[in-house]
């Protein structure tokens, strides 16, 4: 029994790791008041040029400064067409993903190596292996949280230090307010522009750096489609952990969890269907949007959503 | 030692904007205006809503960027690009919408943006420093309560607090009072001459002629985006000024027929409402409009009068209390019911709620009629009739617009209201809502729309004119009636209208003690 | 000197029609240095590309079928989008609009007269896919709940339940492990037109006049435009908002169900992981570059089906990923969401002194 639950919680971690990574980079970007809807896409991206570059180089550091290269550029063009160009952010995010999607799938089929026909399915590479903490992983049960890889390790440093820079931090205020409202960060000489475009780029690196995760650790290799929806997933997430960063791993774990459970359950060969199992977070996402909606419209405190998202600003529209 | 001081001051104002031309699509906003102020002054600005005076303060704080003209700060010439800028100059300013994050605390919009923040700022050092200023001036916030938690007069507070924190010496003050009560006001003023000692200097913007002597010592006066005047306080009068602001004597009576009232046409019983923070907006308030008469709503904004109009037309609710209308009960009734039932009504924000912009003028004039025959017929619209009453409406009013097809938000502010007068005069069966109709139009626009009422009333509608100008209302009113935090204070015939008591029992006062004070002051010349 | 954008005085007709030329003029720019990148000849792949998509019937047939869906689609999301309701879900509104199809044509059908039983599947799916989105419309008018965020989470539950059956409790024993359900009695067939043509093209044109006709010409479409271009204003003039919002959205929704069902009609015959596309997300697109009008909809779908099409012949004819197309798609988006700001601004040099902090 105890085994099974070290290893649902190995796994809920495992699994975890890479929403988490973005579901940070997509709070510190909406918290500045931009929906960025091309996660599926700038996770795919970083996935495909991360394995590529660890197959043909066999440097896992480098592999992650490309992957999240590739965050840079897509989230750069998402910031320069929704804050330049004031275009529709739900529009400009899908296109995102729309071409991501796109691209990594044609650089599947490019990139690999000629003997494999160019293809980079089916190929192996270096990957993240696990390592376990003397001692630590030796703790029954919770032990488990320390024989993981070294992008987990980095994630249970990531939450505390994304949380204390948002909340704690005067570049966390000042971000805060961008995305609470412009006119008053604007007027305060905080520059709304600069502040939007760091943070959407910022957050899109986050965001690959999660694809990067699959590819090279959780399901190592390259195949079509590896992200198997995570970057929506990374949307309600956001939505569940209430922008912010402390609570991204509730949401992760939701997730994550269910997914080992799921395993466990089909090994067993329980009776619940897996689908209605799956369906669970979503409901759970949309009950926190209602009950948070419902909260606020009490004239209870303010929890929710940036109250500027999604709307572009501009200094001299009157 | 401190003549000269004054000496030398006297000739290097702490600013100085020369030549400043600001234009928007279609609208020259500040043309070749230039201003001085002096240290240890307080130079008011002064003209209607339109002016310039906003625009004008948004290019000194680099909210704006001016197209022609340059700026100096204590003397040397500033590049102020943006509100950082201004910040590090010292100039600060209150702005009209109060830029408050209603997330955060009052502490952290204090230190929001400034550059000298420590990376972790210590909160409790903030507060502390927060809290000496507050005893320091008399301003009484708590620094950890949330802005949304804080009621107006509170947030100017933290505004002002947030100015004095930031160490500005400069301080612009875009018409501070319009939402504070009269205590509040007289608090304002005595924190600002507190500020005025310490040697900072303020620019007060006011479309009130009273608050001139009892704030500045200078006046600069602004007429269409141009420079109109600019007077010492002392040596001039509000009627002076009043002729400056609107570039000619505003005393002036529009021809009226005598009132001759018949049936009750809206009866207001008991009218109780609240606001969203569960407060009272409306108490217990009653009147009654008659067929062929005017009656005016005196009151500083914010004290019910938007809840009134909004609660007799069905856009808000009230929450006990009857509102009648041609004897029928319509107490809480859709907006749609109470059009059905003969009511027009002149919404007080033409641009966000009066017109849809981005539709054809056409469109904006058939939005009424649209619902019946012959504009639509059986859910289908016959574009022929469309274009037909809207040329009609257009020679009536006398809209100005390149085409009928133009997209209403396009047209100037003038012809907006026109719109918006055609379309709610020609669907009125009996009771027109007019709330503030001629703020902000030049003159010549202003005695149309007064004149419209006017004759809407001759004809035999009841109108409610709900105006903060008692110009206007002793002009077209027939009976006056205050309101004060959601309370008729007193009702008075607009002939026997004498503007201090109206303006006592807008401070709150009843109309039996208004009067009481009224002749007091009269003794004691000018008490307030 | 400084640039700056300044907002017209009046709406360009010029820029609405130059702005897509140009995008798409960008795209093939862009993705031909793509190309050649890979050492491919840009040219050659173009000309496949568009051969693919519209070279032959057979082939242009093969673009139409793409495009029904996104038709159908891309006319319910623009009804949404009219009325600012940002509706992301047509997706789920679609997949669930051919899981209700499916429960008719398999499991109701023997109560129905074969005469009715197409029409049944197709009410069926229409009205799934206006109950999936009344959800969120409701959460709205009542709650004031984001329908970004409720639509684009109702895509995975629908998503989920339609893979739940077609694994699970649907998939038909005879289909010798292969996940989808059993074929539907042929009185549930949507007949085809030509090639894999099925009628909904019929349905989509036809809707397409008919809601043209709706949002010029009507009452419902009047009001529509004055909750979508200023609610405060249609709440003044006593416009119902919500009821219009909930039946416009129904609606919406409808168009979407109606997609799903004459897909799993008309194509598959059962419901099957083919239904699920993603022609959902790119509804959306279709509809933002139509600027929501019905008859550029539809030209908008046949675009964006005649890229999906053509990245599927140039993958069979010179081997190269058939992604192509979808990231032409994307290519084309960019410069044409970059271009969208000029049409109400214009872009201004100034001649004055300093730099201008953004």
């Amino acid at each position: 029994m105890m085994l099974l639950v070290q290893s649902i919680i190995a796994i809920t971690i495992r699994a975890g790791t890479s929403l988490v990574y973005a579901t940070i980079g997509e709070i510190y970007t909406e918290r500045t008041g931009v929906l960025n809807l091309g996660l599926e896409g700038m996770m795919l991206m970083g996935a495909v040029t991360a394995f590529a570059v660890a197959y043909h180089t066999g440097s896992l550091v480098l592999s992650l400064l490309v992957a999240m290269s590739m965050g840079l550029v897509l989230s750069a063009i998402h910031a320069f067409l929704c804050i330049t160009m004031r275009a529709n952010q739900v529009v400009s995010g899908l296109s995102i993903t729309l071409f991501g999607t796109g691209m990594a799938s044609f650089l599947g089929q490019r990139l690999g190596p000629a003997e494999n026909s160019f293809y980079l399915v089916g190929l192996t590479s270096v990957r993240f292996n696990r390592i376990a903490v003397p001692f630590l992983s030796d703790i029954p049960i919770l032990g488990a949280l320390f024989n993981q890889d070294i992008m987990t390790y980095g994630m249970y440093i990531l939450i505390p230090l994304a949380w204390f820079y948002m909340f704690k931090t005067k570049h966390g205020l000042n971000l805060r307010s961008v995305g609470e409202s412009p006119h008053t960060a604007d007027a305060m000489g905080i520059s709304v522009t600069k502040t939007r475009y760091l943070f959407t780029i910022v957050g899109g690196m986050f965001v690959s750096l999660g694809g990067a995760h699959l590819s090279l650790s959780y399901t190592p290799g390259w195949t079509e489609n590896i992200t198997g929806g995570r970057g929506w997933i990374v949307i309600a997430l956001v939505i569940f952990s209430m922008w912010n960063p402390a609570r991204a791993i509730y949401g992760a774990l939701l997730f994550g969890g269910i997914n080992a459970i799921q395993f466990r359950l089909q090994i067993a060969g329980a009776a619940i269907p897996a689908p209605v199992l799956n369906m669970f977070p979503y409901l759970a996402t949309i009950a926190v949007l209602v009950l948070v909606t419902w909260l606020e419209s009490k004239g209870k405190k303010r929890l929710g959503a940036p109250a500027a998202l999604a709307v572009s600003y501009m200094r001299e529209d009157k | 030692m401190e003549d000269t001081m004054a000496l030398q001051n006297d000739l290097t104002p702490v600013v100085e904007m020369k030549g400043i031309t600001k234009h928007f699509p279609g609208v020259t906003a500040n043309n070749q205006v230039t201003l001085k102020l002096y240290p240890g002054e307080v130079l008011a600005l002064l003209g209607e809503n339109g002016a310039g005076k906003s625009s004008l303060m948004n290019v000194l704080v680099g909210l704006y960027r001016q197209d022609e003209g340059e700026i100096l700060v204590r003397g040397t010439p500033a590049e102020i690009h943006s509100p950082k800028d201004a910040v590090q100059l010292g100039l600060g300013m209150v702005h009209q919408n109060f830029k408050l994050v209603e997330t955060m605390t009052v502490a952290e919009n204090v230190v929001l943006g400034l550059k000298h923040l420590d990376f972790i700022p210590s909160f409790s050092e903030i507060c502390r420093r927060i809290n000496t200023i507050s005893r320091q001036y008399n301003l009484q916030v708590d620094p950890r309560a949330y802005i949304w938690q804080l009621g107006v007069g509170e947030q100017q507070r933290v505004e002002i607090l947030k100015l004095i924190y930031r160490g500005a010496d400069i301080l612009i003050l875009d018409e501070p009072t319009a939402v504070l009560t009269p205590q509040e006001s007289g608090e304002l003023s005595r924190i600002i001459a507190q500020m005025i000692d310490e040697g900072k200097s303020a620019i007060f913007i006011t479309h009130k002629m009273e608050e001139i002597k009892r704030f500045s010592q200078r006046v600069q006066v602004l007429r269409k985006g141009e420079t109109a005047a600019v007077l010492e306080t002392s040596k001039t009068t509000p009627s002076e000024l009043a002729r400056l602001m609107v570039g000619r004597e505003v005393l002036f009576r529009l021809e009226k027929k005598i009132c001759c009232p018949g049936e009750p046409v809206l009866e207001v019983k008991n009218l109780c409402a609240s606001n969203e923070a569960g407060r009272p907006s409306l108490q217990d308030l009653s009147f009654i409009i008659r067929a062929g008469e005017i009656l005016g709503i005196a009151g500083v904004a914010g004290n019910g009068q938007r809840k009134l109009t909004e609660v007799i037309t069905g856009l808000d609710r009230a929450d006990s209390g009857k509102v009648v209308i041609q004897g029928k009960d319509m107490t809480n009734r859709t907006p749609l019911d109470l059009i059905q039932s003969g009511v027009s009504h002149i919404p007080p924000d033409r641009i966000s709620m009066g017109i849809v912009g981005d539709m054809s003028v056409a469109s904006n004039l058939v939005m009424k009629e649209y619902r019946s025959e012959p504009v639509v017929k059986r859910g289908i619209f016959n574009y022929k009739e469309v274009a037909k009453s809207a040329k009609e409406k257009i020679d009536a009013y006398n809209i100005s617009t390149p085409s009928q097809n133009t997209e209403a938000k396009f047209l100037s502010g003038g012809n907006i209201q026109k719109i918006i007068l055609a379309r709610e005069i020609g669907a009125c069966r009996g009771l027109l809502i007019a709330s503030y109709p001629s703020r902000g139009l030049d003159v010549g626009a202003m005695e149309a729309v007064r004149l419209q009422l006017i004759d809407q009333r001759n004809i035999g509608n009841a109108v409610l004119l709900v105006s903060e100008d008692l110009e206007e209302l002793i002009t077209v009113a027939d009976r006056i009636a205050v309101i004060y935090e959601g309370r008729i204070m007193g009702e008075v015939p607009a002939e026997k209208a004498d503007i201090k008591i109206i303006g006592h029992m807008m401070a709150g006062a009843s109309l039996k003690g208004a009067a009481q004070a009224a002749a007091e002051a009269e003794l004691g010349e000018d008490g307030i | 000197m400084r640039l700056y954008f300044e907002k017209r005085k009046t709406s360009s007709k010029i820029v609405l029609i130059c702005v897509p030329i140009i995008s798409l003029v960008i795209s093939l720019i862009l993705t031909g240095f793509l190309l050649l990148v890979f050492g491919v000849n840009p040219l050659a792949t173009f000309s496949a590309m568009f051969n693919g998509a519209f070279g032959s019937s057979q082939n242009f047939a093969e673009t139409l079928v793409k495009a029904v869906p996104l038709m159908l689609t891309g006319l319910g999301v623009s009804i949404a989008f009219r009325l600012r309701f940002w509706n992301i879900g047509a997706e789920g509104q679609l997949v669930l609009g051919g899981v209700a199809a499916t429960w008719v044509a398999l499991f109701a059908s023997p109560y129905i007269p074969a005469f009715l039983l197409l029409p049944s599947v197709l009410l069926a799916g229409a009205l799934a896919g206006a109950a999936w989105a009344g959800v969120p419309a409701l959460l709205k008018t009542r709650l004031q709940v984001d329908e970004t965020l409720t639509t684009l989470m109702l895509n995975y539950v629908a998503i989920l339940i339609a893979e739940g059956l077609f694994y699970g409790a649907w998939r038909d024993p005879g289909g010798m492990g292969f996940p989808g359900t059993a074929r539907f009695p042929q009185a549930a067939w949507l007949p085809r037109i030509y090639g894999r043509v099925h009628y909904g093209l019929v349905f989509a044109l036809i809707l397409a006049v008919v809601l043209w006709f709706f949002i010029y010409h009507t009452k419902w479409g009047f009001e529509l435009h004055m909750i979508g271009k200023n609610r405060t204003a249609a709440n003044y003039l006593g416009v119902n908002i919500k009821r219009t919002i909930l039946v416009s959205i129904l609606i919406s929704g409808a168009f979407s169900g109606l997609a799903g069902a004459s897909e799993v009609a008309g194509l598959a015959r059962r419901l099957q992981e083919g239904l699920i596309q993603g022609y959902g997300y790119t509804a959306i697109i279709v509809a933002w570059m139509a600027q929501l009008n019905p008859f550029a909809s539809i030209a908008a779908a046949i675009l964006m089906a005649a890229l999906l099409v053509g990245g599927d012949q140039v993958q069979m004819m010179m081997r190269l990923p058939s992604a192509v197309g979808l990231v032409m798609q994307g290519m084309i988006l960019f410069p044409l969401l970059a271009g969208s700001l000029f049409s109400e601004y214009r872009l201004r040099i100034s001649r004055t002194r300093g730099e201008e902090t953004p």
